[in-house]
């Protein structure tokens, strides 16, 4: 049986739909309401609040805790201010991405680490022999997603005016104005949507203080509470690859093909190869230079031709309303060269959209594949093309 | 009088022998089974040993039973019934417990009240041994391979076998090495440190052998334990409804359907030779019956010493044969009970629907093993409990129930000699429940009826040689192309017309079916029947 965040007595209170599912052993709400659209466009209009909590969460401390997080990760850390946030991969000796998560730059010897699976083992066994000590904190700390283009103004009355300064995916210590007094926290400027929006980090005891003061402060601006299903669209939108879906961690691969390198999930941006060493390097050194064999894509599925599938059965086009995990091939002149993972119909964009990889010569920007869409029970192909990324990218997201 | 003249006679109605039967009259071939007791099943049998309760006497857990058997023999429409086992209970003395259930997530949850790594490790354990055991399945699914024949065939398998082992990563090779070399306990130190997870964990490796958990080579039988939770038939250990015996009974009565015969209470006394071939078989009652072929379901020791007889047999055969290793060293106790057992530790019933540990600590094990070591049973034993009744109405009356203690270690050869045992046998009963008590303190008042066999009776009841579970040892010595010996692996014996169709042949002991299944179709292959 999943277990209950603190969040909630809150959130139980919400779901109406009880449409929950299990996220790292715990209940997470897909959706409030029947349909999570009216959650997706108070995300993109105003702001939602989302419990984050689940997230696996580790605090690494000691002189050595840059060096430990510079040899696992694909990063380099060494130069890194407090108050930065990072996004950041960590592979295998074979360079296979294991897991991709945050590391948080709190204080000089001081590291938070989230990530999407248990990851304790892996960072205690690389630690040996280095001052640093790593404390689990999943259970202990209570984490909030407010996201969207008006998460800055609910949020300031609750953490001060220090906000507005605060930068892209930095962090900041605050003091919540909670029920007419002060509790400590983290607030980053973070997120998975793609969006204007913050992460908001506190002890377990006083998550629904902090619960209900950003909830007050969001009421009169239109906050509304979100579930996975409206993320599931957003972070399609914003171009990021969810683990378990676009690509296996080698950890739970059975198969090498299973398993995904940095530059094959085209997260070639952060990995720093030349420098001390860290785990997988010689592999990503040696894959840098011959290429990746497969990359991840954006694609962007021909509407027009989509529609003319279903036209042929005297249908309109239908899909759902939530992005769709069901892998599906992908084409280029009656080869197959890939799968796309995730699809989704942007409600903002209106286009629709699908993660996937494909073969490196198949991958640039423009090339024209073929999807396989299935109507009526019946395979048919509709165009789709290699797009830029991410989909969805408003300037007030860094502003 | 017309003699029948029957194409395989099969000694022993066990669960291999009625396999063998089954996939023989399904080839269209005369069959007949001739089974000493009054049940069929051997070691997989249910007897209703006190009015309405009804013990699964020996085995009492079903995994390894093998898919393809399942669908060959078409089981389920001839009654076999699986009920899945829920989860995995360790209490413990100091009031603690912990549960592995068959939702991970719960697992994990559990564990990690002990060791949050550890719960982090579980699934990259489950992830490699389901690795290793894809490499495993395909010599369990086939004869054994023979390393010392030219044949080209079995060098073409042999290969076959060498490039699993090629293909794999250095990760893997390492693995299979140290799971062929290392202790049980070793080995799961290589993921786990909480004592709670790897002691109940450690004993899937030495169930069935003389050996501890500390032992090296019980890292091996620890994966052939595990084998059946990543088989994908039933994914995990369960129950056969209305006791083990019904899988027997599905197996029998598919036998019956395809036209084989089956007789109980039919002992064998010799099997009737005409120089070094078999010829029938020699009843305890005199008759004497003609086949082609004669098959035994017995274990090797009394197929070939008992029933054929060592002056018939080729001296190095016969020498190789006397060193095959049985040394039981477990036993059981079955108990009737008037209601459900509480555990001190954790009051209420949803965790003893699956199976249930006494092994507190990896040194408990140890320290059970070293007293076994000097041939007296274990003063406080490794005891693996189920409760069918939880889960299974046809086995006991509503609101009572029946639990079924697996204990190790109870050696055959005593320090007195192993006829002492009918002397010992309440005196180890009284131990059994003796340590349940200190977790279930008021067991003594429960108790119905009480069933205890020790090694000696596994032997004379169940014809089960010196009381070993599977036929001898399942080390690594006694696998393979060295089941039961060396050269004669392939269910072939040194006596013509005569074969090996029992847990003493590969791939050994364990409700599976394999050497029944696989000994047929050497049979049909070979076009010998
Ligand atoms: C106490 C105990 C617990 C076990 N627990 C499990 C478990 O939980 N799960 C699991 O998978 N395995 C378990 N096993 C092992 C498993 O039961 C055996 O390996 C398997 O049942 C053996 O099957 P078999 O057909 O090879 O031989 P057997 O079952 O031994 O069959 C041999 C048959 O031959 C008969 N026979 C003997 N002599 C003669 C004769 N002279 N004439 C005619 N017939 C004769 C016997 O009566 C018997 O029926 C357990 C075994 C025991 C003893």
């Amino acid at each position: 049986m999943p277990r209950p965040t603190p969040f909630h007595p809150r959130t139980a209170e919400l779901c109406t739909s009880l449409a929950y599912k299990e996220w790292a052993g715990c209940y997470a709400v897909c959706r409030y309401d029947t349909y999570h659209d009216r959650e997706y466009y108070a995300l993109r209009h105003q702001a939602t609040l989302m419990d984050a909590t689940p997230l696996y969460k580790y605090e690494v401390r000691g002189a050595n805790a840059v060096d430990l997080l510079s040899r696992v990760m694909v990063r380099n850390f060494a130069k890194h201010k407090v108050g930065r946030v990072s996004y950041v991969c960590w592979c295998d000796r074979d360079g296979k991405v294991l897991d991709d998560g945050t590391v948080t730059k709190l204080d000089e010897e001081h590291f938070r680490v989230t990530s999407a699976d248990p990851s304790l083992a892996w960072l205690e066994r690389n630690a040996r022999g280095l001052d640093v000590t790593i404390t689990d904190v999943s259970r202990e700390i209570a984490a909030l997603a407010l996201q969207g283009p008006l998460s800055r103004d609910m949020l300031r009355p609750v953490v001060g005016a220090a906000l507005d300064d605060l930068a892209f995916f930095r962090a900041m210590p605050v003091e919540y104005a909670v029920a007419g007094r002060k509790v400590p926290g983290i607030v980053t400027r973070t997120g998975y949507t793609g969006d204007l929006g913050y992460e908001l980090w506190m002890a377990n005891d006083d998550a629904l203080l902090v619960y209900d003061a950003v909830m007050e402060s969001g009421a009169p601006l239109g906050l509304l509470p979100m579930g996975l299903d409206a993320l599931d669209v957003a972070r399609v939108e914003a171009g990021f690859v969810l683990a378990s879906v676009e690509y296996t961690s080698a950890r739970s691969a059975f198969i090498e093909k299973q398993k995904s390198t940095p530059y094959e999930l085209a997260f070639d941006w952060m990995v720093q190869l030349n420098r001390g060493p860290f785990i997988g390097q010689d592999a990503l050194v040696a894959e840098k230079q011959s290429g990746p064999s497969r990359r991840l894509v954006g694609l962007e599925v021909d509407w027009n031709e989509f529609e003319a599938i279903y036209e042929g059965f005297g249908l309109v086009p239908h899909l759902t309303t939530e992005t769709c995990r069901l892998g599906v091939p992908l084409y280029q002149s009656g080869r197959q060269v890939g799968y796309a993972t995730s699809r989704t119909w942007s409600p903002m964009l209106k286009k629709y959209l699908a993660l996937g990889t494909v073969e490196a010569s198949a991958a640039n920007v423009g090339t024209k594949l073929e999807i396989e869409v299935t109507c009526e029970y019946e395979r048919h192909l509709a165009t789709a093309r290699v797009s830029p990324m991410p989909f969805f990218d408003p300037e007030r997201k860094k502003a | 009088m017309a003699r029948t003249q029957w194409d395989a006679i099969i000694v022993g109605g066990g669960h291999n022998g009625l396999v063998c039967a089954a996939y023989l009259a399904k080839a269209g071939r005369k069959v007949l089974v001739l089974e000493k007791r009054h049940l069929l099943g051997g070691a997989a049998v249910s007897e209703e040993l006190y009015p309405g309760f009804t013990y699964s006497a020996c085995s009492y857990v079903v995994s390894l039973l093998r898919p393809w058997i399942i669908r060959d023999l078409e089981l389920p429409r001839f009654g076999l019934d699986m009920i899945p086992l829920e989860s995995s209970f360790l209490p413990l003395p100091d009031g603690r417990s912990m549960c592995r259930w068959s939702d991970a997530a719960l697992t994990r949850e559990e564990v990690s009240r002990f060791s949050r790594k550890d719960a982090e490790s579980l699934g990259d354990f489950s992830m490699a041994m389901s690795k290793i055991g894809r490499f495993v399945k395909p010599i369990i699914d086939s004869p054994a391979p023979e390393p010392a024949s030219w044949n080209p065939k079995e060098l073409v398998s042999l290969l076959r076998l060498g490039r699993h082992f090629s293909d794999a990563t250095v990760d893997q090779m390492e693995l299979r090495m140290k799971l062929l070399t290392m202790s049980a306990v070793d080995f799961l130190d290589e993921w786990f440190e909480s004592e709670e997870l790897k002691s109940p964990m450690s004993v899937s490796g030495i169930i069935g052998t003389f050996l501890g958990v500390r032992s090296p080579g019980t890292a091996y039988v620890l994966l052939h334990h595990y084998m059946g939770e990543i088989d994908g038939a039933f994914r995990s250990w369960g129950f056969s409804r209305g006791g083990t015996g019904g899988v027997s009974n599905a197996i029998a009565n598919s036998a019956r359907h395809f036209g084989a015969e089956i007789r109980t209470e039919s002992g064998i006394e010799r099997i009737l030779l005409d120089g070094d071939k078999a010829t029938g078989v020699v009843l305890e009652n005199g008759d004497e019956l003609r086949a082609n072929q004669v098959i035994s379901g017995c274990d090797p020791r009394r197929t070939f010493f008992g029933l054929v007889g060592r002056e018939h047999l080729p001296e190095d055969f016969a020498t190789s044969l006397s060193r095959y290793r049985f040394r039981g060293s477990s036993g059981k106790v079955n108990l009737a009970l008037d209601r459900l057992p509480e555990f001190s530790c954790r009051p209420g019933d949803a965790h003893l629907r699956g199976d249930i540990a006494i092994a507190p600590s990896i040194d408990y094990l140890e320290r059970a093993y070293d007293e076994a070591k000097y041939g007296t049973f274990s003063r406080r034993p490794y005891i693996n409990i189920v409760i069918p009744s939880t889960v299974d109405s046809t086995v006991a009356p509503p609101g009572k129930h029946v639990m079924s203690c697996f204990v190790q270690y109870a050696p055959y050869d005593l320090a007195e000699g192993p006829s002492h045992w009918p002397e010992k046998r309440e005196a180890f009963g009284d131990t059994v429940i003796d340590t349940l008590e200190e977790y279930i303190p008021d067991i003594k008042k429960i108790i119905l009826h009480r069933h205890v066999l020790t090694p000696w009776d596994l032997e004379q009841e169940y014809g089960l040689t010196e009381g070993n579970i599977f036929h001898g040892e399942l080390t690594l010595d006694q696998m393979a192309f060295q089941r039961p010996t060396s050269g004669w692996a392939r269910y072939r014996t040194p006596i013509r017309n005569l074969w090996l169709a029992s847990s003493g042949a590969h791939p050994g002991g364990g409700l599976m079916g394999a050497p029944g299944a696989l000994c047929a179709k050497a049979m049909l292959e070979a076009r010998t029947v």
